[in-house]
């Protein structure tokens, strides 16, 4: 981002911060949506909007090192990730691409290198963004995520009570009976759409108790959460109509706003707090004024949408495709429920929901041989390393009772480790276990359809056949 | 030589054998306590080995260093006595130390 628009974005949210009292947030965003236009008739756009076109991408072997570029938001869906991630890894661990649509930028792919970068915030940090491109023009929300410390800190902390043992404890029950009633209203022995039927339906509704956000709506956080992972410019994605972000993210403020509003005005009241992500927002010191900041409350809500939907919901769907393609595994999973933990552990490693974290270095950085320089992009392909043969043995393989299938990377690892890790984990041991109670056979019917992204490593169809027990 | 006693959250106790030298974590994972992780292996980068070390036992493990603390700041169920198990290097002066098990490893 050139220094210029970063002092324009600054002023803009200084504006947005400073007109938060009188202006309802959602009438903000709606009104910037009409400046960044006005200012992309007059001065022009920051970028071209990339619109990608799916073409079949080259076998990796043909390709001169320079010209390999894994930003392509295709190469998961063709298939191609495990050929061109494999020869980065043996040929140039840490690779630079210089002429790629979202910039130039550093792969590091492999499993220790991935570790060194994670653990070292103070060379590599999280801001602005961790992805790999950049968000929609003037929507430069701001998330933990991409917060370095102390900041990080003091957000992350007021948040991650939300998925502390006691709550944890408490949500067992609830997910399971959940998760039981969406299987039983499953068809049996004819084709339906795993992902939509099961996938998306059991992370929405954890979500919108998570954040307490009323139940029947449930459907705008799946919708809100695949806009903003999935825009062009940001992850290579299929949406290209940033107006169409505004709005979402106006009705997305809109909503929580009120949902704010309306649990601050109970608990002035003399109401006790509950213990959903909003009334702890409220009780964090860092955070209680959280709305008065825009686009950090955006950029929170969206962080904690984002961060609970794509990735369950993939690791939903891909251990069902793991699973049938490694019907062995089936077979010994029936044979040895009590390998479920373990077998949780190996659906996140192999499936790797979330490809990569992006980090920018703070100074120049000598790593496996190269130099990365000062404020250039990192980025951290966490799919890769789970597939690195220097950590993993056979890692293409799944393998339920795999030795030391929890020291995946798709957690990440240092300050910016996955927080809802624990309650990811719990949401899919349930599945399984309640899968093995009913069903006899799960098959995947046909090739599931492979989100466009260069970031989520997602399904959005997947046809699945039961044969009950 | 020497002995560690394991307690998990649900009081269930285990008394094991240590060579000094080896962390904590290591101790713990290499004779499958339940309630230690260790999943980054002991890189101090995950926070899966939380530890909480008798009160009369804590000053025998030394100081956490700044990135100890703060991964253990990141953990909801963090005492005064809490260590990551992967940076407590056993010692002689060791044997016979409590340790209790969290609830759960975040």
């Amino acid at each position: 981002m050139s220094t210029q628009s970063k002092k324009f974005d600054e002023i803009q949210t200084r504006v947005i911060n400073a007109t938060s009292k009188v202006l309802p947030m959602h009438m903000q965003i709606q009104g910037l949506k009409l400046l960044i236009r006005a200012k992309k008739k007059t001065i022009g756009a920051r970028r071209p909007i990339p619109n990608f076109v799916e073409t079949p991408l080259p076998d990796v072997g043909t390709l001169n090192l320079e010209d390999i570029d894994v930003s392509n938001p295709f190469l998961y869906r063709q298939g191609q990730w495990r050929a061109y991630f494999k020869r980065l890894r043996d040929e140039a661990p840490v690779h630079y691409q210089k002429n790629s649509q979202f910039g130039p930028f550093w792969s590091v792919t492999r499993y220790e290198d991935i570790l060194f970068v994670d653990k070292h915030h103070e060379l590599f940090s999280a801001e602005p963004v961790i992805i790999l491109g950049d968000p929609p023009e003037g929507l430069s929300v701001e998330m933990f995520i991409a917060m370095d410390p102390p900041k990080h800190d003091a957000q992350r902390s007021s948040v991650q009570g939300v998925v502390a043992p006691q709550n944890l404890k408490e949500m067992e029950g609830l997910i399971r009976s959940r998760t039981g009633d969406v299987l039983d209203s499953l068809p049996l022995g004819q084709p339906f759409d795993w992902v939509s039927t099961v996938s998306k339906e059991l992370t929405g509704r954890m979500l919108a108790t998570l954040l307490d956000f009323p139940y029947d709506d449930r459907e705008k956080l799946i919708y809100w959460s695949d806009l903003l992972a999935g825009a062009a410019s940001a992850t290579g994605g299929e949406f290209t109509d940033e107006e169409a972000m505004f709005d979402a993210a106006a009705d997305m403020a809109r909503d929580f706003s009120r949902l704010w509003r309306d649990k601050q005005a109970r608990r002035a009241a003399g109401e006790a707090p509950g213990f959903d992500l909003i009334s702890l927002l409220q009780s964090g010191e860092e955070t209680r004024d959280l709305i008065n900041r825009p686009m950090e409350f955006i950029g929170n809500l969206a962080l904690l949408i984002v961060g609970g939907n794509d990735t369950t919901r993939n690791s939903m769907s891909g251990g069902l495709l793991a699973m049938n393609q490694f019907p062995e595994a089936f077979v010994k999973l029936k044979a040895n429920p009590e390998l479920i933990p373990n077998m949780v552990s190996e659906i996140i490693r192999w499936q790797t929901p979330l490809a990569y974290m992006r980090r920018v270095a703070k100074q120049d950085v000598e790593l496996n041989g190269k130099t990365i320089k000062k404020g250039d992009r990192v980025v951290m392909w966490y799919a890769s390393g789970n597939r690195d043969e220097r950590k993993f043995a056979n890692p293409d393989q799944f393998i339920i009772d795999r030795s030391g299938a929890r020291n995946h990377l798709s957690f990440g690892y240092g300050v910016h480790r996955c927080m809802g890790n624990r309650l990811a984990e719990l949401q899919l041991r349930i599945l399984w276990e309640e899968l093995l109670k009913r069903f006899e056979n799960i098959e995947v019917v046909g090739e599931p359809d492979r989100v466009q992204s260069n970031f989520v490593r997602g399904y959005s169809e997947m046809m699945v056949k039961l044969t009950p027990a | 030589m020497g002995k560690i006693i394991f307690i998990e959250h649900d009081d269930t106790t285990h008394v094991i054998e240590f060579k000094v030298g080896s962390s904590l974590m290591q101790v713990a994972v290499d004779n499958a306590i339940p309630g230690i992780d260790g999943d980054c292996g002991g890189e101090c980068a995950c926070g899966t080995c939380h530890i909480i070390v008798a009160d009369e036992w804590f000053e025998k493990t030394g100081a956490p260093s700044d990135d100890e603390e703060q991964m253990l700041s990141m953990t909801p169920e963090r005492t005064k006595t809490s260590r990551l198990g992967c940076q407590v290097k056993t010692t002689e002066a060791m044997d016979g130390m409590t340790v209790r098990l969290p609830e759960f490893q975040m």
